[in-house]
């Protein structure tokens, strides 16, 4: 078996629901009997501030917890890119929250997924699913687990809270898969 | 196999804790251990447990002594300055041999130092920390599944040597989410009736917990004779080490907890340029597991010891090996770890130095 | 004509408490109110540091002796775990006062269902004749040489008066054991103290002001007549809290 690993990081906001991604992809992770080590970047900020976390999914045991140069990085917010882009790997990916971040990425080796999430939300009708429409855009674009995983996650998720959150976040999920793009054709081994 | 679900390291150990039967918790916030605090408050009272909110570390260990005398399975956590606090407290609790766990999820120090993850609490934790001649078993978990597994060993461990057991992590292995097998608490040893509980002395002879020997003179002589005998006894049956393509290692990295998972990535990117580097990682770090080092440490070249301080696990490392081969170091304090890269480095360094052109000792 | 006899909640032992010392008449009290409740088999004492650490060495009934201070902290610990058995701590002023000011205050306002007897002798007895929290202004101890006060030492603490604004606490008295109507009010104090756990009720402390002749430098006679004529004029005796 080959070993695959991929490090993500997810960045934006204090509040716009990092932590949220980072759960549900481990979740999927878990669904598909791969190994998954998360962790969030813990701090005196609650709301408001920066918030980062990040998720390592494998087909083998993890070793080192740390994400130091992610494969792809989920990004929500211009300060966020500002921050992380410089430390993607190499033909890493790089998604971007466009109703958040007006600039294009510097590096030209990075692939691009464009979703304009906090703006699809409000359409939806709740704000805080951008995060979802984020997720949705990143898996359709990168294939790196199954919708269905992800679906699944997403209802164990928000299953015991309130009926309606599943309903709302899988609109998010598949809203967020059909309205984006991704600017250079992707490799993901 | 039990269900896989996803919890942080520190939620982690303390639903092993209520699996376990720990049904008082005391405790103090400190970061970045808030979790088992906030979980414990929840879970108690699920399962006609105690938690309470101390006043302060020293209360909370002291409650915790209680709680031990009073019969339940008990225990408390913190971090660094937070432990140092508790050190009165567990003293006494190891003077008066009462079992319970005490976690410290290390973070940067000295002083108030920083929130990041720290292993500077070593030299703390297995050499005493408190005053007076006594050891703590001390555990260092890699994987959450292992705090799960090892918080549940240690209650039984605790009981059974009738002695407080120390769960060493640090920040990261609090924080960090892994899925977890929740597995059902069977005791792993045959637990011995509990014959020093203060439960009031009905239908027996009343009984004291103290640590104060003032008579006969030699009292307290006796006493920390019949602790060392324990403790000696304790070394004799319970170690764990784990080893990792050691065989045929011409260099092997010596490193505990969060610091041997970053390691053990070293070593298979070493192995994939094809140098031969192994991993030793001692799971008690006390007792610590002399005779596994001393054997790595005869068939290999060089060990390389890796820890996030500025030399504490290494000097256990130095005396298990008794000079059988080189030590090189790497680590420092503060909040610094290592990378898997900056560990390639240095084995890098390793190799090409005088030392390993002279070849197997 | 009544015999006193020892009571059975007390061992037969010598103490080692000095001549004129009052720890002698309040364990006998602590110890007869535990006699006539009938809760010997269920009762877990928890002693300090200071001159009643060998409280185990008189008392017929559990023991667990705390470190500095932590007799609260430790018999909440105990408490929370058998709620249905009788947990006090016997503590002095700088185990109560002092060191353990945090712990003291913190169960007190918890409500903790325990009941402390404090003895307040305005002295370090057991290290012999330092400056206690109680000492009072203007006394001498070996580390207040130009009596208290002079140097920076502040106020003696009043305990009760301290306490009495906590919503935990369910009652409080501050006695004496310096004339036999005192001692019979601490006892009628001590019983009510303990009746409150038993019945469930809370936080209950009672203050005694007790003698230290040895390391107040006096005799036993005087040692009565300082806490008659001086102590109690700094810390007057009466209930301080009593939600009954």
């Amino acid at each position: 078996m080959d070993r695959q690993e991929t490090k993500i990081v997810m960045a934006g906001f204090g509040g716009q629901g990092i932590v949220v991604i980072g759960n549900i992809l481990a979740r999927a992770a878990i669904i598909e009997d791969k190994n998954v080590v998360g962790m969030v970047c813990y701090g005196a900020e609650m709301r408001g501030g920066t918030a980062n976390a990040t998720v390592i999914i494998s087909n083998d045991e993890i070793a080192s917890p740390f994400v130091n140069h992610p494969d792809m990085a989920i990004i929500l917010n211009g300060p966020s890119l500002d921050r992380f882009e410089p430390e993607i790997s190499q033909d890493g990916l790089v998604l971007m929250n466009t109703s958040m971040i007006s600039r294009d990425p510097r590096r030209s080796d990075l692939a691009c997924i464009k979703v304009n999430a906090t703006k699809i939300a409000h359409e939806i009708g709740n704000l805080r699913v951008s995060n979802i429409v984020s997720v949705g855009a990143f898996i359709e674009h990168t294939r790196l687990l199954s919708i269905s995983s992800i679906e699944q996650a997403i209802s164990d998720l928000f299953s015991n809270k309130k009926a309606e959150l599943v309903e709302v976040n899988l609109k998010a999920l598949h809203t967020g898969a059909e309205r984006s793009t991704c600017l250079q054709p992707l490799d993901i081994k | 196999m039990g269900k896989k679900i996803l919890l942080k390291g520190n939620e982690v150990m303390s639903e092993a804790a209520i699996q376990a039967g720990c049904r008082f918790f005391a405790g103090y916030p400190i970061t970045p251990q808030n979790e088992v605090p906030e979980y414990m408050s929840r879970r108690m009272p699920q399962v006609g447990g105690v938690f309470v909110q101390a006043e302060s570390e020293i209360a909370a260990i002291n409650m915790v002594f209680g709680a031990s005398a009073a019969g339940a399975r008990c225990m408390t956590s913190s971090s660094s300055p937070g432990i140092s606090l508790k050190q009165e407290g567990i003293s006494y609790i190891a003077g008066a041999e009462l079992p319970c766990l005490i976690a410290n999820m290390q973070r940067g120090g000295p002083g108030l130092g920083n929130i990041r993850a720290s292993q500077a609490d070593y030299f703390q934790a297995v050499k005493g920390g408190g005053h007076g001649d006594y050891r703590l078993i001390v555990l260092a978990p890699a994987s959450t599944q292992e705090l799960y597994n090892l918080t549940m060993n240690a209650f039984d461990w605790a009981d059974y040597y009738r002695n407080p057991v120390l769960m060493l992590g640090d920040g990261i292995l609090g924080q960090m989410t892994e899925p977890v097998e929740i597995l059902p608490y069977e005791p792993i040893l045959d637990l011995p009736e509990k014959d020093f509980i203060l439960d009031g002395c009905k239908g027996r002879d009343p009984r004291v917990v103290k640590t104060l020997v003032l008579r006969p003179a030699e009292g307290l002589v006796d006493h920390n004779e019949h602790l060392q005998k324990k403790y000696r006894r304790i070394e004799s049956e319970l170690s764990l080490c784990d080893e990792y393509r050691v065989e045929d290692a011409d260099i092997v990295i010596a490193a505990y907890g969060i610091t041997s998972r970053i390691a053990k990535g070293a070593v298979r990117m070493a192995r994939e340029k094809g140098m031969k580097v192994g991993l030793i990682r001692p799971i008690t770090l006390w007792p610590f597991p002399k005779e596994s080092f001393k054997k790595v440490a005869y068939d290999t070249s060089q060990i390389l010891v890796v820890e996030m301080s500025h030399g504490q696990f290494i000097e256990d490392v130095k005396l298990a090996i008794e000079a059988a081969c080189p030590v090189e170091f790497l680590g420092k304090g503060g909040g610094w770890y290592p990378t898997e890269e900056i560990i390639l480095e240095k084995i890098e360094s390793m190799i090409t130095s005088p030392v390993a052109a002279k070849g197997r000792v | 004509m009544q015999t006193l006899k020892r009571t059975e909640v007390l061992k037969d032992a010598l103490t080692h408490y000095c001549p004129g010392c009052g720890h002698g008449i309040i364990h006998r009290l602590v110890a007869e109110v535990i006699e006539e409740l009938g809760i010997r088999e269920i009762t877990i004492g928890t002693a300090p540091v200071g001159c009643a650490v060998l409280l185990y060495d008189y008392f017929n009934c559990d023991i667990i002796e705390c470190s500095h201070g932590r007799p609260p902290a430790v018999a909440t610990g105990i408490k929370r775990i058998h709620p249905d058995k009788i947990v006090f701590t016997y503590q002095g002023d700088g185990d109560l006062a002092a060191i353990g000011t945090a712990e003291t205050i913190h169960a007190a306002n918890r409500g903790e269902n325990i009941t402390v007897i404090f003895v307040n002798n305005a002295i370090y007895g057991m290290t012999g004749g330092q400056m206690a929290p109680t000492t009072l202004t203007g006394m001498v101890s070996t580390t207040s040489r130009d009596g208290r006060g002079q140097h920076g030492e502040g106020p003696p603490l009043k305990v009760c008066e301290l306490l009495s604004s906590l919503d935990g606490v369910y009652y409080l008295e501050r006695t004496a054991v310096s004339t036999p109507k005192d001692v019979n009010s601490t006892k009628r104090a001590i019983k009510k103290a303990f009746q409150n756990q038993i019945d469930g009720k809370g936080f209950s402390l009672v203050e005694v002001l007790s003698m230290c002749p040895t390391d107040w430098k006096v005799s036993t006679a005087k040692a009565v007549d300082f806490v008659n004529n001086d102590m109690k004029e700094v810390f007057p005796l009466g209930v301080y809290k009593d939600k009954s």
